[in-house]
């Protein structure tokens, strides 16, 4: 079966697309699907050092487009998941380097060798940003709880909706449900009222993910811990698992949870 | 939200978040910023009052969404039509 193409964007930067896109892609790559990144975010890659392949670059994105290396050649495999590939971006090049058309070549090419194939938007809604969307299949929107996070995510949405490459699906990324008990963060119910859209999951704020970044190994590696476990979820669910959205409650008191074992709450 | 803030009735932070993006989506939405709403709102009680009476201060216009949607709704109230007397014999 060929790839299913799916972009991650958000509007907004600093959201957590770039964590979402390699943590997706560890989450897949682990459940036996055969994956390839590609960090559309020219100029400012970021990709290639969540996933702790920096020291591996030989050639990027742009040396495939103008055509001084093939594509295998971009290709580097992940060192712990022999099915998870990144095509960097390249770093001292500019967003006009590529064109919408270069990408849906490339996303051609790799359809046939892979079941998924994620690409990592830039942030805002320019060119790289409509390069990023332009072979997607799919778009997932990442956002964060907040004002401006929100008003960016509904401004995307509704320019996917306009280029027909809607229904866009939701991650809520970064959520504490501390701060959403007390009523001083938006809740998911808040935020899908908000947007109109399909939720495809919810990641908690966890302080893992700092960690897994310094190493350069995602916390989607770690399916124990709660952010992990979140982007394994959503996986899951693009696969086609139906799979219940995590208990954010699940890190509450002890004698919430003593309730919660004895069918009191 | 503190103790006191909830003593003292102050509104949850989340609920004031929620409130104003309502508002935000609705004109970034629309691309209708309040004041041209108000010109839209005075050009149709021109427009209808040359044909009916109507109440033009209860005029109501609003933005209202349906999902992704929306949807302009104007609520205008009627005079009564002041009926000319009829004389009886």
């Amino acid at each position: 079966m060929p790839a299913k193409v799916i972009t991650l964007t958000s509007g907004k930067g600093g959201v957590g697309k770039t964590t979402a896109t390699a943590n997706l892609a560890v989450a897949l790559a682990a459940e036996k699907s055969k994956v390839v990144c590609i960090d559309g975010d020219i100029g400012l890659r970021n990709l290639d050092v969540i996933l702790g392949l920096e020291n591996r670059i030989v050639y990027d994105l742009v040396d495939v487009v103008e055509g001084r290396c093939r594509l295998k050649q971009a290709m580097i495999r992940d060192k712990k998941l022999p099915d998870l590939y990144l095509i960097p971006a390249a770093q001292t090049r500019d967003k006009n380097a590529v064109s919408a058309s270069d990408m849906i070549r490339v996303a051609k090419e790799l359809r046939s060798d892979f079941d998924f194939v994620l690409i990592d938007s830039p942030a805002g809604i320019e060119r790289g940003f409509r390069n990023a969307i332009a072979a997607a299949d799919r778009v997932l929107v990442v956002t964060n709880p907040e004002v401006s996070a929100v008003r960016d995510a509904d401004r995307v949405i509704g320019i996917l909706e306009s280029e027909e490459k809607g229904p866009a699906s939701l991650i809520l990324n970064r959520l504490n449900p501390t701060l959403v008990k007390s009523k001083d963060m938006l809740s998911p119910e808040d935020v899908l009222d908000l947007l109109a859209v399909e939720l495809i999951g919810i990641v908690p704020e966890d302080e893992n993910v700092v960690i897994a970044s310094n190493r350069g190994a995602p916390v989607a590696y770690d399916a124990k811990s709660r952010a992990g476990q979140a982007f394994r979820n959503i996986a899951k669910r693009l696969k086609g698992e139906t799979v219940p959205f995590l208990d954010l409650d699940a890190q509450g008191s002890l004698w919430d949870r003593i309730q919660r074992l004895a069918g009191r709450k | 939200m503190g103790f006191f803030d909830r003593i003292f009735g102050k509104k949850a932070s989340a609920d004031s978040a929620k409130e104003r993006l309502q508002l935000v989506l609705i004109h970034d939405r629309t691309d209708l910023t309040p004041a041209e709403l108000d010109s839209l709102r005075d050009d149709l009680i021109a427009t209808i009052s040359r044909h009916v009476a109507i109440d033009a201060k209860a005029v109501q216009i609003d933005v209202e969404h349906d999902g992704r949607s929306q949807r302009l709704v104007a609520d205008i109230p009627l005079k009564a039509a002041r009926r000319k007397s009829r004389k009886t014999k």
